[in-house]
């Protein structure tokens, strides 16, 4: 928990709150956590734990009101500035006046990648998502697990280490589901990025993650942070292991303890 | 109020612009005529003059004020032919004249957002009204009925319609589009899940013309009445341009001949405080009617 | 929605003639003038034979529109068929009730007086819609596309400026013309600068709400490429803003016209639309007033109907242009 070298995203006594006309709500409190270069980390909870406001701290796109959170060794906002992650969120978010391949070049021409540096990544990304061929329609046309995975090569076209996911699978059937949960192991394998990935599901977090934090409500705090045994490469069907099982009971008792103080 | 202080500061500022625009507009007069007497004028002379001249090209905010007070309160109170002394509107007042006015717009506005809404009901449930008549109802907004308001009222006066009623068609020709563009969409507004749930419940097409269609369209229907009443008004206006008799459209007509330009700006003063005190009634009854139905935003 | 055993063109034409029969009557009420003249028009036999023929051709419509598909052909041909009937009856109701043709030309005697003036149209056409008219649009809706991003920055000033904008936008702009036909003179420019005045405010008004019409999440995600305010602007807010924008274009063409006319009947010189209309009707040329009537009209549908064309070619993927 003290300065790791590899650590890429430290909090310290992190907490956040907002000031509502009903008074205040503390979405998260005394948040500690250090996570290490290429981990896949998990933040489950119920809603109002705070996974994604912690998420969304980590981005810059809130700001925590006590204690310190550093990325890369920066402050968020300055790691904002230096491109140095891919956000996903929760709805694709494809711009419906583009193609596919322009929604995913939008980054890139932001951040003035040349012309030719733009065609290469879209083609590489596009096809590490097994989307080749799309680039020429339109979100519209594509269904809503394509838009997602479109979303998702959007995230990885520039080079940031570190990747934040806000239930990006949420909306999408069981299936569906499965196949992209193997899709994104074999990506953080291939690029080794940092994955900050927050979901509902145990199962999904139990078969993602190299690390689970369990968070619960009222005020927003992590309640218990699980170092998954697992080995890294992991085939659908280690969802029915007793280790899996194990470690998913741990992680039902952690929810369940942040329960008991309703 | 959030909006207030933006607002007053915004009012603010074009005051400010306005008198200065008026100095600089007025001030061509201003030289021609200490020019034509052989005198130097000074910068504060200038000043001075711009702001107070008879037929200025642009009248100072303080003078159209002045002589709305003196057509308004100063006519019917002071004068012999006014209210107070006379018991009955002095024709040479704008509130006479405003009332004259607001009536047509009135009657107009009934028919037409009466009109309209009729309309939008066929529309929505009969498939030959919508496709026969919408594009029709789009096309008769580029017909410029304004332009063509004297020949109706020549027509219509040479058959017996004369006074009032001409100039209540024309406003409701104004002002039925806008309803109707709006209702329709405010009919159609519940998603197609509400539209199911009443078909379990069997209900017919009047229980959910009533039931549903009509609350839903609530805020459609304010939005409209006001663009409406607006264009009520515009459409009275422009009818009485032809006809003379009384109204604001005609002392502005009278006012363009004569050259009275404070006249025509006092009269569109009064205009506009009838446009935004109608509007501004229709948009108290809209949150008083929606905070009701729990619809306020 | 049931299925009733009668036909179904009976609710529609049922509530249609119930509602015609309401408005004659609040008509009739107002005015004794209104009410001869009904009372005349409804005993008349003559009056029969024209009710017949709408219904019949409203019948022929209706059983029309009930076939599926709704192609566009078919709906075309309803209206189409609709206009028509307008058409004919009036043309019958013309000659039918002997109206003079100073009250009201049939169709026919109007068709002849166009054919036969067309270069006296062009004239006005061109001096009213396209100096007048057009100009005026262009530069009043670029001026107020520009104000909305300009202001863009400052909330305080969208919050000042809007209200004020729907308050003027309310107010009857055609009063305006005198006073600009004073500063600007005779020709067509006092008419364009009426009617830089009336498309401004609603173009201002649906320009701010579609700056505003961006999702906070697209506006995050911005964010997190730390893209700049110009960035985000060219690439996301003003393409998302394009259907408001285009909204008000769409209304400000029958503004644009409506003003350059009306503009006219304050002084002109001795050509344009509104001053033909005016001068015609004093010489009750009514065919001629018809015929450039016909002219404006044909003029805003067009003008109207190219700018929904560009519409559906930028705002392509919007749900509404998708087919609903």
């Amino acid at each position: 928990m003290a300065g790791d070298s590899t650590a890429v995203i430290e909090a310290h006594g992190v907490g956040l709150t907002f000031e509502t006309a009903d008074g205040p709500v503390h979405a998260l409190k005394d948040v500690n956590l250090s996570i290490g270069k290429g981990d896949f980390v998990s933040f489950i909870g119920p809603s109002g734990c705070g996974k994604t406001t912690l998420l969304r701290a980590i981005a810059a796109l809130e700001h925590p009101t006590e204690g310190t959170l550093t990325v890369n060794g920066m402050t968020p906002d300055e790691a904002r500035r230096a491109r140095a992650y891919g956000y996903v969120f929760q709805a694709a978010g494809l711009y419906p006046w583009r193609t596919i391949a322009g929604n995913v070049k939008l980054p890139l021409e932001i951040m003035g990648y040349s012309r030719a540096e733009q065609q290469a990544r879209v083609e590489k990304v596009l096809s590490l998502v097994e989307l080749d061929g799309f680039g020429r329609k339109f979100p519209w046309q594509l269904s809503g697990g394509m838009q997602q995975r479109a979303s998702i090569a959007r995230a990885l076209a520039f080079d940031a280490d570190i990747l934040l996911m806000d239930e990006p699978f949420g909306a999408l059937d069981e299936i569906v589901r499965d196949r992209l949960n193997e899709e994104l192991l074999k990506l953080w394998a291939a690029t080794g990025k940092t994955i900050g990935f927050v979901t509902h599901s145990i199962p999904e977090a139990v078969y993602l993650s190299t690390r689970i934090v369990v968070m619960s409500p009222r005020p927003g705090r992590i309640t218990d942070v699980i170092d998954s045994p697992l080995p890294r490469e992991r085939p659908l069907e280690i969802r029915d292991t007793p280790e899996f099982i194990a470690i998913a009971h741990r992680v039902r008792e952690g929810l369940r303890a942040g329960h008991l103080d309703d | 109020m959030r909006n207030a202080i933006p607002v007053l500061g915004v009012v603010a500022a074009i005051m400010v612009v306005w008198y200065l625009a008026a100095v600089w507009m007025n001030a061509q007069w201003t030289r021609d005529q200490a020019a034509r007497a052989g005198v130097e004028v000074s910068f504060a002379d200038i000043v001075a003059d711009t702001l107070a001249q008879d037929r200025p090209r642009l009248p100072a905010p303080h003078q159209v004020l002045l002589e709305l007070h003196a057509l308004t309160w100063t006519e019917e109170v002071h004068s012999r032919r006014g209210i107070v002394q006379s018991g009955s509107l002095s024709n040479r007042s704008l509130v006479h004249h405003g009332l004259v006015t607001l009536s047509a717009t009135f009657l107009g506005f009934a028919f037409g957002a009466g009109f309209g809404i009729l309309l939008a009901i066929g529309i929505v449930h009969d498939r030959a009204t919508d496709m026969s008549v919408m594009p029709w109802a789009i096309a008769s907004q580029t017909i410029p009925i304004v332009a063509i308001a004297p020949m109706i009222i020549v027509v219509l006066n040479s058959i017996g319609i004369s006074g009032l009623v001409p100039k209540a068609i024309i406003a409701a020709y104004l002002s039925f589009f806008p309803v109707v563009v709006g209702m329709v969409k405010g009919l159609r507004s519940p998603d197609a899940m509400q539209m199911d749930l009443l078909r379990t419940y069997s209900a017919s097409s009047f229980q959910a013309l009533w039931k549903l269609r009509m609350p839903a369209s609530m805020p459609y229907l304010f939005a409209s009445l006001k663009v409406g009443i607006a264009a009520s008004l515009v459409g009275t206006i422009v009818a009485e341009l032809p006809l003379g008799g009384a109204g604001l459209g005609t002392r502005l007509l009278a006012g363009s001949y004569y050259g009275q330009t404070i006249q025509i700006w006092a009269t569109l003063l009064v205009a506009a405080i009838l446009a935004a005190t109608m509007v501004g009634v229709i948009g108290a009854v809209q949150r008083m009617t929606l905070t009701r139905m729990g619809m306020a935003q | 929605m049931s299925a009733a055993p009668r036909p179904h063109w009976a609710r529609p034409v049922g509530v249609g003639l119930a509602a015609l029969a309401a408005l004659a009557a609040v008509a009739a009420l107002v005015s004794p003038g209104m009410r001869g003249t009904l009372a005349a028009i409804l005993t008349d036999p003559r009056s029969a034979a024209l009710a017949a023929i709408w219904v019949g051709i409203w019948l022929a419509n209706a059983w029309l529109a009930a076939r599926p598909p709704p192609s566009a052909l078919v709906r075309a041909l309803v209206t189409l068929l609709f206009g028509a009937t307008l058409l004919l009856l009036w043309e019958l109701a013309v000659r039918l009730y002997s109206v003079p043709a100073v009250l009201l030309p049939a169709p026919s005697a109007i068709a002849a007086r166009f054919a036969a003036s067309l270069d006296i149209l062009w004239i006005d056409f061109v001096q009213t819609i396209l100096k007048g008219a057009l100009s005026g649009y262009l530069i009043g809706c670029s001026a107020a596309f520009l104000t909305a991003v300009l202001i863009d920055r400052s909330p305080f000033l969208q919050r000042g400026l809007l209200p004020v904008g729907n308050f003027i936008a309310a107010l009857p702009i055609v009063g305006i013309a005198p006073i600009l036909v004073m500063w600007f003179g005779f020709d067509w420019q006092s008419k364009a600068a009426v009617v830089v005045v009336m498309v401004f405010f609603p173009m201002l008004v649906n320009s701010v709400e579609g700056l505003k019409a961006t999702e906070p999440m697209q506006r995050d995600l911005m964010a997190t490429y730390s893209a700049g305010y110009w960035q985000t602007l060219v690439k996301l807010r003003i393409p998302a803003a394009m259907p408001f924008v285009f909204n008000g274009l769409k209304i400000a063409t029958t503004l644009a016209l409506i003003g350059a006319i009306v503009a006219e009947f304050f002084g002109s010189p001795t050509r344009g639309m509104g001053f033909r209309i005016s001068t015609e009707v004093g010489r009750l040329g009514l065919d001629m007033v018809w015929a450039e009537i016909a002219v404006a009209a044909l003029a805003g549908s067009a003008f109207y109907g190219l700018v929904a064309f560009i519409e559906k070619r930028v705002t392509f993927w919007h749900p509404s242009q998708r087919g609903r």
